[in-house]
């Protein structure tokens, strides 16, 4: 019940005049910019840290908690009304709901989207609460060897579950590690790969790296590619569903949220594979199955539901033990070391205000989405109609000015066309840019606990390993490192004696 | 690891230039510039259908870096104390060691035809080669704001910034563009320098701003 407290208390101090315009500018920007074309919700939050800058924490992270919902909805709004999907995690709500828009349902697309992402959110953030504080007791009984451990398998969980080519991913993991240790070393007050160049002492800026990845590294490559003729906007008048949607769409909505949670909350989730899950799910539960591939509202809703649920879920990690499962809240990780702040279970204790104001911030955002977006949905398409040009030129003008103001320095501005340039071979070469976010955020903390477990045993290297935490977390890696191996010598011949048998 | 031998009735590996890969450490360093995109112009659009070879670069890339990486911890000094048993050097030299493996087996991935596939998105057309004219124009832009934001200050080179990056990409409005561009540069200077307390440079309209 002590929780229920510290969420009023939080309540409180997100309804104040100041504060809830706060996170409406918060929902608003982050729905405009979330659903201008080739920008996801991890650039949005990236771009509008500049923002915040000047802002008290707390403000801050009322603003970030709607950046991030807003960003999350303006992103399936751009891929229901465009025929191109942008992002993975809106892939599988464009499949049906470009469908839709086609066959003059927009509307209604755009409001079982907006609604089933209150629904799922409120649920979800609800699931939070709930979760979280367990997870948070668990979390303060582990030691330095068993943290060590649970960032190893994110590293894992990035770069070998998630992602289609497991090289490739390790090659983006090992980018992200090394750039995470330039700069003087926090534990011996070694220089570490800076080159002799005095800017690089305090290392590489998180903020940079995911501005110049995200949007430098982004509007490089579009511009390399860019589509001489502007893909077809379908126009949408305002958002509403009939008796008969209702009824088809509230189904999905919670079937959605139940596939989305777990799978965001847990070091291997992602939007993605719920997102599918829901959409198959859906697809066999239906009883209109003539309606799958020509635009049923089942397929926009579940999905659509599934991936706001899954945006909710990763918040447990990330609160909790400090751990990023997605690029968004890894781009939130590094808005919280901005301020100072080290996400993990300490965080609950002491800045236990802070975290309680901005998952009521989470409730408050979600409603104020709704009840934003219902009505501003035309605007929003017309949104989509913004001359390349002058959006990719934006997106350069606006990372410059992020990245300069963290430091002041010019110097960062030719660090991020060096990083942006990074990120445009990256996407060339079909490398994922997450792995390397994570690394960067988690790869100096890594180290730091490693190093702390082995100060613990006195240098013995058998400090690394820890208890059974540890040991239960090393064998999830294990597998998931062996599992091809696996499958290919113990699933697939197995599988082949019971078929010949 | 995850190779991709599917790709359909590939020629055999080009093993000669695997071999020579891994090799690369000793190459004088160009410091943190990918090499990868640079090579890929020259090789990959006309040979893009088969097998990728300036994948090719992106191995070196990770190699020349590890290299650096092994290096640069080789450097360090020593730094061990009953508070640090092991000191600033294992991680580094773990890295360093841990892309030279993955350059290789990158490369043994490539050989065997593998590829990885360019990021799609709703404004990306791959059917088109790299337009470099578009890249470098911004790369340009770019690099003359970094160079005059401490001179002129954010309003002028965030302007030339905006402007330079609207040409770049094909916008022809020279004025209306000027005309957004000094709008945007100005607002963006009122609401996070003088509005939110961001650190923005005057630069030489320091006093008329």
């Amino acid at each position: 019940m002590d929780n229920l407290g510290n969420l009023l208390d939080g309540f409180a101090n997100v309804l104040t005049p100041t504060n809830l315009l706060i996170a409406l500018l918060g929902v608003t920007i982050g729905t405009a910019v979330g659903v201008l074309p080739g920008i996801g919700p991890a650039m949005t939050v990236a771009l509008l840290l500049p923002v915040t800058y000047g802002m008290e924490p707390t403000q801050a992270f009322i603003m970030f908690a709607g950046i991030f919902y807003g960003g999350m909805y303006g992103g399936s709004t751009t891929s229901i009304l465009l025929n191109t999907p942008g992002e993975s995690s809106s892939v599988v709500t464009a499949i049906e709901g470009n469908k839709m828009a086609k066959a003059g349902r927009a509307a209604q697309a755009l409001a079982t989207a907006a609604i089933g992402s209150f629904v799922a959110g409120t649920i979800a953030t609800l699931l939070l609460v709930v979760v979280t504080p367990p997870v948070v007791s668990f979390a303060i009984s582990l030691g330095a060897p068993d943290y060590l451990a649970l960032m190893l398998l994110s590293f894992v969980a990035v770069t070998a579950v998630l992602g289609a080519s497991r090289v490739r991913g390790f090659a983006s993991l090992l980018l992200g590690l090394v750039i995470g240790t330039v700069g003087i070393d926090a534990v011996s007050g070694q220089q570490r790969l800076t080159l002799g160049i005095p800017q690089l002492a305090d290392g590489i800026d998180v903020v940079v790296v995911a501005v110049g990845i995200f949007a430098v590294g982004e509007a490089l490559w579009i511009a390399a590619h860019l589509r001489r003729r502007a893909a077809e906007v379908i126009p949408v008048g305002r958002p509403w569903m009939g008796r008969q949607d209702w009824k088809r769409s509230w189904k999905p909505w919670l079937r959605g949220t139940a596939y989305g949670f777990p799978f965001g909350a847990l070091p291997a989730g992602g939007a993605e594979i719920p997102t599918f899950l829901s959409y198959a799910t859906e697809k066999k539960l239906t009883r209109h199955p003539e309606e799958f591939g020509r635009g049923a509202i089942e397929g926009v809703a579940g999905p659509e539901a599934a991936n706001n649920a899954s945006a909710a879920g990763t918040l447990v990690p990330m609160l909790a033990i400090g751990l990023p499962t997605n690029a968004t809240a890894a781009v939130m990780l590094a808005a919280f070391q901005q301020y100072g702040i080290q996400p993990g279970p300490l965080l609950f204790e002491r800045e236990s205000g802070l975290v309680w104001t901005l998952i009521a911030s989470l409730f408050v955002g979600n409603l104020l989405l709704l009840v934003l977006n219902l009505p501003l949905a035309p605007a929003w398409a017309r949104l989509l109609r913004v001359p390349r040009p002058y959006l990719y030129a934006g997106i350069l003008f606006f990372a410059s000015m992020g990245a300069y103001a963290v430091n002041a320095s010019p110097f960062d501005l030719f660090l991020l066309l060096t990083l942006g340039l990074l990120g445009f071979g990256m996407r060339r070469f079909g490398l994922p840019i997450l792995p390397l976010i994570v690394g960067v955020i988690l790869g100096p903390r890594a180290e730091l606990q490693g190093r702390r477990a082995l100060q613990l045993s006195g240098g013995e290297l058998s400090g690394l390993l820890g208890g059974w935490v540890s040991g239960l977390i090393y064998a999830a890696i294990a597998v998931a490192l062996l599992w091809p191996l696996l499958g290919r010598y113990v699933v697939r011949p197995l599988r082949e004696r019971l078929v010949t048998g | 690891m995850t190779t991709r031998p599917d790709r359909g009735g590939d020629p055999p590996p080009r093993s000669a230039a695997v071999r020579s890969v891994p090799e690369q450490p000793t190459a004088p360093a160009a410091e943190d510039t990918p090499a990868g995109p640079d090579h890929a112009g020259a090789a990959a659009t006309p040979a893009a259908r088969r097998g990728d070879r300036a994948q090719y670069g992106v191995c070196a890339f990770l190699a020349v870096v590890g290299g650096l990486v092994i290096a640069d911890a080789l450097r360090t000094g020593h730094a061990i104390s009953t508070a640090d048993p092991i000191g600033p050097k294992p991680v580094p030299l773990l890295l360093g060691a841990l892309l030279l493996v993955v350059a290789a087996i990158y490369a043994v991935d490539v050989a065997r035809g593998g590829r990885g596939e360019p990021e799609a998105g709703e404004d990306v057309d791959l059917t088109t080669p790299v337009d470099w004219r578009t890249v470098l124009l911004l790369i340009g832009a770019f690099l003359v704001n970094a160079v005059l934001i401490d001179r002129l200050g954010w309003v002028i080179s965030g302007t030339l910034l905006f402007w330079g990056s609207a040409f770049a990409l094909g916008n022809r409005h020279h004025v209306r563009n000027l005309l957004i561009a000094v709008a945007l540069s100005l607002v963006t200077f009122y609401t996070f320098a003088i509005g939110l307390g961001v650190s923005l440079p005057a630069g030489v309209l320091q006093g008329i701003l």
